[in-house]
């Protein structure tokens, strides 16, 4: 495959917290409009992994990147990037719903307002299709002025994907979004997932292989901080190259 | 297994009683200052009416031919001293704490916490030597007045003692705020300065009004400074850069020369009584939005 198809590069990827090394000559080509998820054992890297193509492992003091990230053929880490920018491209979704103690209105509305778009009409179409698009809008049209605290986990999870949508991004990272939901809701945001990959690009950190095997078109294999194997996800799960990878995916750890 | 001895219960039953009594105690304190206060203050109205007691501005219980007994001026003078202190500080105490919280090395902050929280180890009277010494005369330098003596000055003074306690407990606030609040503001493409104002402040602001509230429950209390500094009138002040004397000057400058058991001297505790309650809404307020603050909305 040629870079033009490749949303992002990673080439040779060191990350340190401090004197630990995290990851170790990370390289990775995630493919534009698939998801590509990211599997391994607790502590490997892979969440790591994917603050780094959104910078927020800046916010944490003592941390250092070696190696190039290249978003649209861009290195984000070069010296003049703007991250604000950046973080406008590449949306992110958390582990854990973390919604604003705002209304669900003014939570899908933030990220706008906060790129300067005052225009009410024009805030109240943003909030409805991100709603609409997180499959969200038929549950909480009738109530976008009460708390987001209020509304259950897994909305919370989606109006969350509604926020990193409304802010028109072209990749979305998700750190385990579903580790925290029952199974009816996460079947939910997969569904969505799969959907929402017509427009976006996405990678997704998860727990569950099953989980992997179910929505991603490609997948990558973490250990103890460095890539053990990556590739179609059927590959992957069918055909692995690796014993560990087998291992894995075979449930012998992790 | 071995039985409890007698003895043991009776010294475990002991303990408890002891601990229950220190706690009642507090409580008996309080009961016993409020009695104080309503005794010795609810015979004024035997003399003077309440509403004259509430509504008149005049002050002047020791005039020959005509007493008169109304707390206005005092009271007004008391509320423009403390609003004009919380002016001050209230800016100022909130950029302070943000900083501590937000922005400030853990170094720095280390550094400069405690510092704020020595300032609240001031004695008042010391304050007040300062009022008189620097402020007064930058402020009558400033503003071309005769001296600088004046509801101002008690205001400046007011909110430097003010800020320890509205800068700490903000901090708290602010520090409590989840990270994960930061981390989806900032993700979302939005600067550090944006992510404190929209997201931040709002999520710490039942703690900050707490803290505003328990710096104003200071600041009206507070007697030795604004005694020293605010050139003691106690007239119906025009503006702020007029003298005045707040209920808790007059408290403090007349109950050592008052006669005892004249109106004059029960009208000083009526006026405590009212200074009682003031605080105490203050303190009630304060205390209902830490709790709810306290529950995470």
């Amino acid at each position: 495959m040629t870079n033009s198809t490749h949303k992002i590069i990673v080439e040779d990827l060191d990350f340190y917290y401090d004197d630990f090394q995290a990851l170790e000559k990370v390289s990775l080509k995630a493919p534009a409009n698939q998801v590509t998820a990211l599997i391994g054992p607790s502590g490997c890297g892979k969440s790591t992994f994917l603050r780094t193509l959104n910078r927020m492992n800046d916010l944490i003091e003592g941390t250092q990147v070696e190696g190039k990230v290249l978003i649209d053929n861009e290195d984000i880490y070069q010296d003049d990037l703007d991250v604000v920018s950046l973080r406008k491209r590449v949306g992110m979704v958390f582990q854990d719903p973390n919604p604003f103690p705002k209304s669900i209105y003014d939570n899908v509305a933030y990220g706008p307002k906060a790129h300067g778009i005052k225009d009410k009409d024009k805030l109240d179409d943003i909030v409805e299709k991100s709603l609409k698009r997180a499959a969200l809008w038929d549950e909480v049209h009738d109530r976008l002025d009460k708390s987001a605290i209020g509304i259950s986990g897994g909305q919370q999870q989606r109006l969350c994907i509604a926020r990193a949508l409304a802010v028109n991004p072209d990749v979305i990272l998700m750190d385990e979004p579903t580790s925290a939901l029952d199974p009816v809701a996460t079947a939910k945001i997969e569904e969505l997932v799969e959907e929402l990959k017509e427009n976006y690009t996405i990678i997704i950190v998860t727990h569950s292989m099953q989980q992997a095997a179910r929505i991603s078109d490609y997948t990558a294999f973490f250990l103890t901080g460095e890539i053990v194997e990556a590739g179609p996800t059927e590959k992957i799960f069918e055909r692995p190259e690796d014993q560990r990878t087998e291992d894995y995916i075979t449930g012998r750890f992790g | 297994m071995q039985k409890r001895g007698k003895l043991s219960k009776f010294k475990e039953k002991a303990i408890e009683w002891f601990f229950f009594g220190n706690g009642i105690l507090a409580i008996i304190i309080l009961i016993g200052i409020f009695t104080l206060l309503l005794k010795e203050g609810l015979p004024t109205f035997q003399e003077v009416s309440i509403k004259e007691f509430l509504t008149s501005t005049d002050w002047n219980p020791t005039s020959y031919s005509n007493r008169s007994y109304g707390i206005v001026s005092l009271v007004y003078s008391t509320l423009l001293v403390t609003v004009g202190s919380l002016i001050f500080a209230v800016p100022l105490g909130i950029a302070c704490a943000a900083y501590l919280a937000e922005v400030a090395h853990p170094r720095m902050r280390e550094i400069l916490k405690p510092t704020v929280e020595i300032l609240a180890g001031i004695p008042s009277v010391v304050i007040g030597f300062l009022g008189i010494v620097l402020v007064g005369p930058m402020i009558a330098k400033v503003f071309n007045l005769s001296n600088g003596l004046n509801a101002i000055n008690g205001s400046i003074l007011l909110g430097v003692m003010a800020l320890p306690t509205i800068i700490s407990i903000s901090e708290d606030a602010i520090s409590a705020v989840p990270e994960e609040y930061k981390q989806a503001s900032l993700a979302l493409g939005t600067n550090e300065w944006h992510t404190l104002i929209t997201v931040t402040l709002p999520a710490a602001l039942s703690g900050i009004i707490a803290a505003v509230m328990l710096g104003m429950g200071r600041a009206i209390g507070e007697t030795m400074a604004v005694l020293m500094a605010t050139g003691n009138a106690p007239a119906f002040p025009e503006s702020i850069f007029d003298s005045v004397r707040t209920m808790t000057a007059t408290i403090a400058v007349e109950l050592g020369e008052v006669p005892y058991n004249t109106t004059h001297y029960y009208s000083l505790f009526a006026i405590g009584l009212v200074l009682f309650l003031m605080t105490f809404v203050v303190n009630l307020i304060s205390d209902l939005v830490l709790h709810k603050y306290g529950e995470g909305e």
